[in-house]
């Protein structure tokens, strides 16, 4: 019995949750769904994440032509073939970051117009 | 003036407890800091976890929240393949929260603004994310190396690029997270100094100290949430490859 009060009390907030929810979307014209909060702050983090990537990839490049060149004794030519091959993994995944970004900000644009 | 990197200094609070390889192993004021983090975490989501109501409490409603954004992350950016490895993702990401926000506190320390602790996380999840991939996939793991549909005579310069660019990721997650924290709490330092030096004119610093706390209390979310989404970005590059 107890059960059956619980489940009828459940259904009958989730009915009213939703009429006040209608209500509200139909009085104010938008919708109360958290689509695009924070939006601000995500572009803000996506020039954080290209500022950084366009470091690492050479930092680690570099490194590893350094390592690789204190190991084989042929200072200084491997770390200048890392600083390359760092310098065009930066740009690789500075391309990646954005290329995801365009496709997350386009499907996201799809679905508000939708 | 106190010198802006000070904040930053390692200290003992205790007597070396034991010694690994010549190294004092003490209580650190970022041993405590990261002690209260995880204490304040969990005595939260246990709050939150111990009711059980069906409408939320506070408490309650403030754990859900989490437990759900990171359920959400982890859904969209995995799928459904990345359900197994939610505890600890959600534990990575609570830890930084929990780390940069009580930095926040005056006099207290920032654990993530030290390149130590934040590269040792980032080579945890980077070791473990390449270790799931390889486990999984086996040696169709390298294929992650070579570009799908990339003509055979490019791989000699394409596969260097790709392992570098794969080598890379602990860096840019480490130093990411550990440079916005420094560069914000030695800003905030700069100013107040510039309070304290300019006498009555220091109402101008003042006014943009309070701002930059507030900037600062935003990029202390927001890069607990960036290195969690990296986190669950790796670890999906890792199980579908690409």
């Amino acid at each position: 019995m107890a059960e059956d009060d619980r489940k009828t009390a459940s259904d009958d907030l989730d009915r009213r949750l939703k009429g006040v929810r209608q209500a509200y979307e139909a009085g104010t014209g938008r919708s109360s769904k958290p689509t695009n909060r924070g939006a601000g702050s995500e572009k803000l983090g996506v020039g954080m994440r290209i500022a950084v990537e366009m470091v690492a990839g050479v930092v680690a490049g570099a490194f590893i032509g350094l390592m690789a060149d204190y190991w084989l004794g042929t200072k200084p030519w491997l770390l200048i073939v890392g600083f390359i091959l760092g310098c065009c993994a930066a740009f690789l995944n500075v391309y990646r970051v954005a290329q995801a970004e365009e496709r997350r900000s386009k499907a996201a644009s799809e679905v508000k117009k939708s | 003036m106190a010198s802006p990197l000070e904040q930053f200094a390692i200290q003992n609070l205790s007597a070396p407890l034991f010694s690994i390889g010549g190294h004092h192993i003490a209580v650190t004021n970022s041993a405590v800091f990261m002690m209260a983090s995880v204490v304040a975490a969990s005595g939260l989501l246990m709050a939150g976890a111990s009711k059980g109501a069906m409408v939320p409490g506070r408490i309650q409603a403030m754990s859900e929240l989490f437990y759900e954004f990171i359920a959400n992350m982890i859904r969209d950016n995995v799928g459904s393949a990345g359900k197994k490895y939610f505890p600890f993702i959600f534990s990575l990401f609570i830890f930084t929260l929990f780390g940069n926000v009580l930095g926040m506190i005056p006099y207290g320390f920032t654990f993530t603004s030290h390149i130590a602790v934040t590269f040792f996380m980032a080579m945890i999840v980077f070791l473990g994310v390449t270790l799931i991939g390889l486990f999984k996939h086996g040696l169709h793991f390298f294929s992650l190396f070579f570009p799908h549909g990339a003509p055979l005579f490019t791989a000699p310069i394409l596969i260097p690029i790709e392992l570098v660019s794969y080598l890379s990721r602990p860096i840019s997650l480490s130093v990411r997270l550990f440079a916005n924290m420094t560069v914000g709490h030695v800003l905030l330092k700069v100013l107040a100094g510039f309070v304290v030096a300019l006498g009555i004119f220091g109402v101008v610093p003042l006014a943009v100290l309070v701002a930059i706390t507030a900037l600062e209390l935003l990029v202390a979310v927001l890069q607990a949430y960036i290195f969690t989404i990296l986190c669950c970005i790796y670890l999906n590059d890792a199980l579908h490859l690409h």
